[in-house]
């Protein structure tokens, strides 16, 4: 029977290196993931993933399962990204058209997904939509864009979120309603097109 | 909540309430009474209905965006930093493991009884011999004592006897070690 993420970290607890490893199968990609949606840098991203398994592994000895290990871990990685974005913002303030470019190519080669495009035009879309949504995902304000990449992508319950943000449950939805409204408005192109198929689907 | 009757009166009320509710309903989470209130909203306000449905086209927009792949190194970098972590010692780290202490513990019993002397009783035979010894000894040492100002004065040891009684041998073979020393 597969050990529970509590009774992974548990026995890390009690010296099982081999449980850090699963841990670090399983939820390598999602934070990373996680992490690159929120400062959109893939090399930051990696490095505060980095640092969010060794605060979990220097953090072994002390851990009590008071909480779900993810919400712990979304915990510290939430913290760690708001901190780097919040130490970048004037950095960010300074950059120019050019090094936004710069950027770009650094999302495209990020997002370089090998059996997902069959034509190089196909590619080239999907390619110009994915930046279009991280950019609109990026000018969120940070705890919303937080809350809409750990209900989205994340899937996980109100409460772990709102525990993980610091809020309450309905603090919580009202920001993931402005958020997605904001969503809603800046990627109008995309979402009109999908609503109204499906609206013209449902009629038929 | 909102029910059709009073929709006209509280329109706005009930827009304003959607938004702690709508994403709860569209995530299909919403408890049972809730989501039959929220239905009957929907069905009788076109905006929204509107923005319903495009947060539900929204949500499929944003499944549009791909995952990134961790890269090769991500692994053995993070083993590094955590091989590059200083360990920490706690106050049991410090204390010394059960069969050390016992090693030690031993080592300065045993030391302790040994400084301390034998211990074992002698035999009342061997304590009467050294009696005897020690009471010989000790009168030796009183007559000693006793002679101790004629012992002092030079002309009586000059004049010994006993110094005139030692054999001729002794000098002549002393003389013999002088000579092979030179």
């Amino acid at each position: 029977m597969a050990r529970t993420d509590v009774q992974l970290m548990l026995d890390v607890k009690a010296g099982d290196e081999q449980s850090f490893e699963l841990l670090l199968r399983k939820y390598r990609t999602p934070l990373v993931n996680f992490l690159y949606r929120m400062v959109r840098n893939t090399a930051a991203a990696e490095d505060l993933a980095q640092e969010v398994f060794l605060r979990v592994y220097r953090a072994r000895q002390e851990y009590a399962p008071s909480a779900k290990f993810t919400t712990w871990m979304f915990r510290v990685a939430t913290n760690l990204a708001l901190n780097s974005v919040r130490d970048n913002r004037h950095h960010q303030m300074e950059i120019s058209i050019d090094q936004s470019i710069d950027t770009g190519e650094d999302e495209q080669r990020a997002m370089e997904v090998p059996d997902r495009a069959p034509t190089v035009e196909q590619e080239l879309v999907a390619r110009s939509r994915a930046e279009m949504i991280m950019k609109a995902i990026h000018a969120l304000p940070e705890k919303q864009r937080a809350a809409v990449l750990l209900h989205k992508y994340q899937e996980m319950d109100y409460d772990e979120i709102a525990r993980v943000l610091e809020c309450s449950e309905s603090a919580l939805k009202s920001l993931l309603f402005r958020a997605y409204e904001t969503l809603r408005v800046e990627l109008a192109p995309f979402v009109n097109n999908s609503a109204r198929a499906t609206n013209n689907s449902a009629r038929v | 909540m909102f029910g059709a009757s009073d929709k006209e009166n509280n329109g706005g009320k009930q827009c304003a309430a959607m938004e702690s509710k709508l994403v709860e309903y569209l995530d299909g989470r919403a408890r049972p009474a809730e989501r039959h209130a929220i239905e009957e909203h929907l069905a009788g306000c076109a905006a929204c209905n509107m923005r319903a449905m495009e947060f539900r086209a929204l949500w499929g927009t944003l499944d549009d965006l791909p995952d990134i792949v961790p890269s090769r190194e991500f692994d053995a970098s993070l083993r590094a930093r955590i091989a590059a972590e200083p360990v920490r010692r706690g106050f049991w780290d410090w204390m010394p493991s059960p069969r050390f202490a016992f090693a030690i513990t031993a080592l300065v019993v045993l030391s302790v009884w040994l400084s301390s002397g034998p211990r074992v009783a002698k035999a009342p035979v061997e304590l009467n011999q050294a009696a005897q010894v020690n009471k010989i000894s000790t009168e030796k040492d009183f007559g000693m004592i006793q002679n101790l100002p004629e012992l002092e004065n030079f002309d009586v040891i000059s004049k010994f006897d006993a110094l005139s009684e030692l054999p001729v041998a002794n000098a002549a073979s002393d003389e013999d070690l002088k000579k092979e020393t030179r």
